[in-house]
C-alpha cells in the first residue's frame, strides 16, 4: 500500500510536467490509444469476414446472446445499485452495532475471484450440492429453484460485484458531509425525504461510477458465466475464436459489444451533463452519524451481516475446507514467489493506473468539452472487453514492434537477440493500465467533480496554479477517491488472468495463474489454496483503504 | 528517418546487453497442458540430460495467437497442448513444422499423430460413458448413438458443448456418419437431457450418482479422480461402440500432444525432448499424473487405469476432429446443445 499511496503523486508529477507543454489533448489521446489500439487490432480482422460462420451466428446464436446479455446487465445493474447504495448509506451515515467492522468487511468479496465464488455456490446449491442433498434426504424436499439459471448467475454476480458500487457510493456519501442534511432536517424535512431528495442525488455520480464498473465487468466476464454455462457475448466471442478458430467472427461479435458499451457510455454522459453536482457543503468534520436504535439497529446489523455472510463468509469457508484437504501436498516454498509476484505487480500496477487515471481526470477538468469527455470515456472501455481479447489485441502490436527491433538489429549486426519487449514487466504493466484504467478513473473523476470551481479560483487568488494547485489543493481533497481507486485496481490486478498469462515473463507465475493451472483441468478444490492466498494479500489494501478514508470524516 | 534508425539502434545497444539469446542446451516450451502435469517431466528430463526446459502456460487459443504474432522471432521451440483440434489448428496456421523422427514414428501409432508429421500425440484421453450402477445394467448400453434413442428420455446428463471434448466427439461422429445423421444423434441427446448441460465432467458424474440422471459422457481421468476421492459413488464405466460393424469404430479418443514451432531456435533440442516424452521411460510419468493412457502402445497404463478394463479405441485419425471442429460447433448450436 505504501507504493500505491506515494506513487500517484510521483507519477502524476512526471505526467503533468509534460502536459504543460503538450496540452491535455495529448494525454487524453495517448491514454485512449492504449485501449483503442487493441480494439482496432481485433476489429481489423473483420476486413476478412467469415460469411458462413457469421450467417450461422446470426441465425442460431445472436438472438439468445442479446437476450441473455441484456437480462444479465439489467439484473446485475439493478442488484448492485440497490445493494451497494443501501449498504454504503448504512455504513457511511448511520451508526449501528458492528458498523465499523462492516465498513471494510463488506468490501472483502472484491478479493475473491468471482468465478471461484460462482463455483462454490453451484457446488453448494446445485442438485448434488450439500444443501439440496440434505433437504432431499432429511426432509424429502425435492423442489428448489435451480441455481444454474439466469436468476442464479445474476444473484452470484451481484454478490461478487456490489462492492464496486458500495465503495464509490460510500466515498460519495462521506464526502458530502451532513450539514446539508442537518439543514434540511431543521427545515422540517423528514429523514427519508432528505435521503432521497438530497443525499442520493448528490451521491449519484459516485453510484453511477461504481455501477459502470460493475456493468463493464459483467459484460467482460467469461469465468463466472462459464461456470453457469450461461451464454453471453463474451462466451460467444471465445467460442468463435478458440473453438471455431474464426478470428473474424470473434471480431465481429467483439465490435458489437464495443458499440453496446459505447452506447451505454454516451447515455451516461448525457444524463450527467444535465446536472452539475459540485457541492461545497463538505464540512463533515464532527458531524454525527444517524444513530439507529432498537429494531432499526438490529435490522441494519442483520442486513449487513447477511450480505457479508453470503458474499464472503460462505464461499470463504468452503475454500478453507478445500484448502485444508490439499494444503499438505500443494503448499510449497514457491508460494512465497507467487505471492510476492502478485503483490509486486498489483502494487506497481495500481500506482500506475491511479496516476494515469488522475492525469486523465485532470486533463478532462482543464478542458471540459464534450469531445474531451468522450475521449476520456473511450480510454476507459478496455474494462468492458473480454480479457483474452484485450490481451491478444495488446500483444499483437507489441510482438510486431519486437519483430521490427529484432530484425533491425539482425540487419545491422548479423546477431540474433531474443525478444526485447515481449516478456518484460513493462509490457505487462502497460497492458494492465489498458484494462484497468476505468477502475481508477471512476473514483478519481467523481472525486474531482466534487471540488468546486470556486475552490480553484480561491487557490488561484492565493497564487496556487497549475501543478502547484494540484499538489497543494486538489490532492489532499482527493485522498479518499485516490485510495479507493488504488484499492480497486490492486485487487483487480491480483485477480487478473488473461493479460497475466499472456505477458508474464518466464517463471513469473502469480497466485492468479495458480488458480488457472488448477481450474483449467477442473481441479477446483485445489484452486482453493491460491484463491485463499489472493484473498489474504488483498485484505491488506482493503483494510487500509477503509481505515484511512474513515479517519477523515 | 536516419535519426530514427540510429535512435533505435542506440536503444538496442543498451537493451541487447541484457537480452537473452537462446542457449544451445535449453528448450523453450509454450504449453496449454497445465503446469502440474508437465513440470515433473521437464524436471526429470533436465536431471537426465542436463538440458534446461523453460516453459510458459496459457490457454491454447491465446498461446497460438501469441506464436503467430511473434512470427520468426518467437522464443518457443515446442508447442504443447491438449486436444487434437488445437494441434490441427496450429498446423493449419503454419505455426508448426514437420518433424522427421524415426523414434516418434515408431513410438506413436498412426491415428494419434498428424498425417503430415507436424504433431504427435503423447497421451490418450478416452471419452466414454459413465452410468449409475444402481439404475442401469451394462446390457442397456451400447453406443454413443444409442443414448439418443427415446429409451433414454430424461435420463441423460451432458457437459456443455462449449468444451472441446464434446466438439471432437461430435466432429468424429460427423466424419463417421455424415452431418445429417450426426445432427440427429445430437438432437436426440438434447431431447433426452434430464437437466441443462453442466460446466464440467465431474459435476455431470455427480448428478448421475445422485440419481438426477442415469448416464453421462466424460473423459475417463475425471472418473478416476472422482472415484479416488469418493470410492462409494454408484458409478461404473462403460466402453461404447465396441461391437459395431465398422472396423475403425470404438471409444472416442483424443490426445494431448506437441509439435515443433515453425520458427524454433533449437529444433534439434525440441525433437529430442519430444522423442524422450514418447519413450517408454517417460510415457508413464506423462500419462499417470493425470490418469490418462500412454500414447505409446508399448507402455502399460497405470494400474488404477488398467483396472477399468480394455477397450477398442476409435481408429480414425484424431486430426479429423480438428478439421470438423467448427462444423461440429455449428451443428451443436443448431441442435440446441448448450
Amino acid at each position: 500500500m505504501l507504493d500505491a499511496k506515494k506513487a500517484p503523486v510521483k507519477g502524476a508529477f512526471l505526467i503533468f510536467s509534460s502536459t504543460t507543454n503538450l496540452g491535455p489533448w495529448t494525454v487524453a489521446l495517448l491514454l485512449a490509444l492504449l485501449t483503442l489500439m487493441p480494439i482496432a487490432v481485433v476489429a481489423s480482422a473483420m476486413l476478412d469476414p467469415d460469411q458462413e460462420i457469421w450467417a450461422h451466428l446470426w441465425q442460431h446464436v445472436l438472438p439468445e446472446l442479446l437476450l441473455n446479455t441484456l437480462w444479465l446487465a439489467l439484473g446485475v445493474g439493478l442488484g448492485v445499485t440497490l445493494l451497494g447504495t443501501g449498504l454504503a448509506w448504512l455504513t457511511a451515515a448511520c451508526e449501528f452495532p458492528g458498523r465499523k467492522f462492516f465498513s471494510w468487511a463488506l468490501l472483502l468479496p472484491l478479493a475473491l475471484p468471482a468465478y471461484v465464488t460462482a463455483f462454490v455456490w453451484i457446488g453448494l446449491l446445485d442438485f448434488t450440492g450439500s444443501l439440496p442433498t440434505w433437504l432431499r434426504e432429511t426432509w424429502e424436499i425435492v423442489w428448489l429453484p435451480p441455481i444454474r439459471s439466469r436468476g442464479g448467475v445474476i444473484l452470484v454476480m451481484v454478490l461478487a460485484l456490489y462492492p464496486y458500487v458500495y465503495l464509490t457510493a460510500r466515498t460519495a456519501f462521506q464526502g458530502q458531509g451532513r450539514r446539508l442534511l442537518e439543514a434540511a432536517q431543521s427545515l422540517g424535512v423528514s429523514r427519508r425525504r432528505a435521503f432521497f431528495k438530497i443525499a442520493l442525488p448528490i451521491a449519484r455520480p459516485g453510484i453511477i461510477a461504481g455501477l459502470s464498473l460493475a456493468l463493464m465487468e459483467t459484460l467482460a466476464d467469461f469465468g463466472t458465466v462459464s461456470v453457469f454455462n450461461y451464454n453471453t457475448f463474451t462466451t460467444a466471442i471465445y467460442k468463435a475464436w478458440f473453438s471455431m478458430f474464426s478470428l473474424p467472427a470473434a471480431s465481429q461479435l467483439a465490435t458489437i459489444l464495443v458499440f453496446f458499451v459505447l452506447a451505454l457510455v454516451m447515455l451516461e454522459q448525457l444524463s450527467r451533463n444535465r446536472r452539475n453536482y459540485a457541492t461545497s457543503a463538505r464540512g463533515g468534520g464532527g458531524a454525527q452519524r444517524i444513530q439507529l436504535t432498537g429494531s432499526h439497529a438490529l435490522l441494519a446489523t442483520l442486513a449487513a451481516g447477511l450480505i457479508f455472510l453470503l458474499a464472503f463468509v460462505v464461499p470463504m469457508l468452503q475454500l478453507l475446507v478445500w484448502t485444508r484437504e490439499i494444503i499438505a501436498t500443494d503448499l510449497d516454498l514457491r508460494y512465497i514467489d507467487f505471492a510476492w509476484h502478485s503483490l509486486l505487480l498489483a502494487s506497481i500496477g495500481a500506482a500506475l493506473v491511479v496516476s494515469l487515471a488522475l492525469a486523465l481526470g485532470y486533463t478532462q477538468r482543464l478542458n471540459p468539452t464534450p469531445a474531451m469527455q468522450f475521449t476520456a470515456r473511450l480510454a476507459n472501455i478496455g474494462y468492458a472487453l473480454p480479457g483474452a481479447v484485450l490481451a491478444v489485441g495488446f500483444y499483437i502490436p507489441v510482438a510486431g514492434l519486437d519483430n521490427l527491433l529484432i530484425d533491425t538489429w539482425r540487419d545491422y549486426s548479423g546477431e540474433e537477440i531474443g525478444q526485447v519487449l515481449g516478456g518484460t514487466l513493462a509490457v505487462m504493466l502497460l497492458a494492465y493500465c489498458a484494462r484497468f484504467l476505468a477502475v481508477g478513473f471512476g473514483p478519481v473523476e467523481t472525486g474531482l467533480a466534487r471540488i468546486t470551481r470556486s475552490m480553484d479560483e480561491a487557490a488561484q487568488v492565493l497564487g496556487k496554479t497549475g501543478l502547484n494547485r494540484l499538489l497543494r489543493v486538489h490532492l489532499p481533497m482527493l485522498r479518499a477517491p485516490l485510495l479507493a481507486a488504488a484499492a480497486l485496481a490492486f485487487v483487480d490486478i491480483m485477480k487478473e488472468l488473461p493479460i497475466t498469462l499472456m505477458t508474464r515473463p518466464f517463471g513469473w507465475d502469480t497466485l492468479a495463474t495458480r488458480v488457472f493451472e488448477m481450474t483449467s483441468e477442473g481441479e477446483w478444490e485445489r484452486a482453493a489454496l491460491p484463491a485463499v492466498a489472493i484473498c489474504l494479500v488483498g485484505l491488506l489494501p482493503i483494510y487500509l483503504l477503509v481505515k484511512h478514508s474513515d479517519a477523515r470524516t | 528517418m536516419k535519426f530514427l534508425q540510429s535512435a533505435l539502434l542506440g536503444v538496442l545497444l543498451v537493451v541487447s546487453a541484457q537480452a537473452q539469446t537462446a542457449l544451445a542446451d535449453e528448450v523453450v516450451v509454450y504449453s496449454a497442458r497445465n503446469e502440474q502435469l508437465i513440470k515433473p517431466l521437464f524436471d526429470a528430463y533436465s536431471k537426465e540430460t542436463g538440458v534446461k526446459v523453460k516453459f510458459i502456460t496459457d490457454k491454447e487459443g491465446p498461446l497460438m495467437a501469441r506464436l503467430k504474432a511473434e512470427g520468426r522471432n518467437t522464443p518457443a521451440d515446442l508447442f504443447m497442448t491438449v486436444d487434437a483440434g488445437n494441434l490441427w489448428q496450429a498446423a493449419q496456421e503454419d505455426l508448426l513444422k514437420p518433424i522427421n523422427s524415426k523414434v516418434l514414428m515408431a513410438n506413436i501409432p498412426a491415428h494419434l499423430r498428424d498425417p503430415g508429421n507436424e504433431w504427435f500425440g503423447l497421451s490418450v484421453r478416452a471419452r466414454t460413458v459413465i452410468y449409475n450402477s444402481n439404475k442401469v445394467k451394462p446390457s442397456d448400453l451400447g453406443t454413443y448413438e444409442d443414448l439418443a434413442s427415446s429409451n433414454w428420455k430424461g435420463r441423460l446428463c451432458l457437459r456443455t458443448s462449449k468444451k472441446v471434448y464434446n466438439q471432437s466427439l461430435v466432429g468424429m461422429m460427423m466424419y463417421e456418419h455424415g452431418e445429417d445423421k450426426a445432427e440427429q444423434v445430437v438432437r436426440g441427446w438434447v431431447a433426452n437431457l434430464a437437466t441443462t448441460p453442466f460446466p464440467d465432467d465431474t459435476k455431470a458424474m455427480e448428478a448421475v450418482a445422485a440419481g438426477l440422471c442415469d448416464a453421462t459422457i466424460v473423459n475417463t481421468y475425471y472418473y478416476g479422480r472422482l472415484m479416488e476421492k469418493k470410492p462409494n459413488l454408484p458409478l461404473a464405466i462403460f466402453w461404447p461402440n465396441q461391437n459395431v460393424k465398422n472396423k475403425s469404430a470404438g471409444v472416442h479418443v483424443n490426445i494431448s500432444g506437441a509439435g515443433v514451432a515453425r520458427h524454433a531456435k533449437n529444433e534439434a533440442g525440441a525433437i529430442k525432448l519430444l522423442e524422450w516424452l514418447s519413450s517408454e521411460k517417460a510415457q508413464n510419468l506423462y500419462a499417470d499424473v493425470n490418469m490418462e493412457y500412454p500414447a505409446n502402445p508399448k507402455v502399460k497404463p497405470d494400474a488404477a487405469v488398467a483396472a477399468w478394463g480394455q477397450f477398442k479405441p476409435n481408429l480414425i485419425n484424431v486430426a479429423q476432429a480438428g478439421a470438423l471442429q467448427a462444423k461440429a460447433v455449428m451443428l451443436m448450436d443448431r441442435a440446441g446443445f448448450k
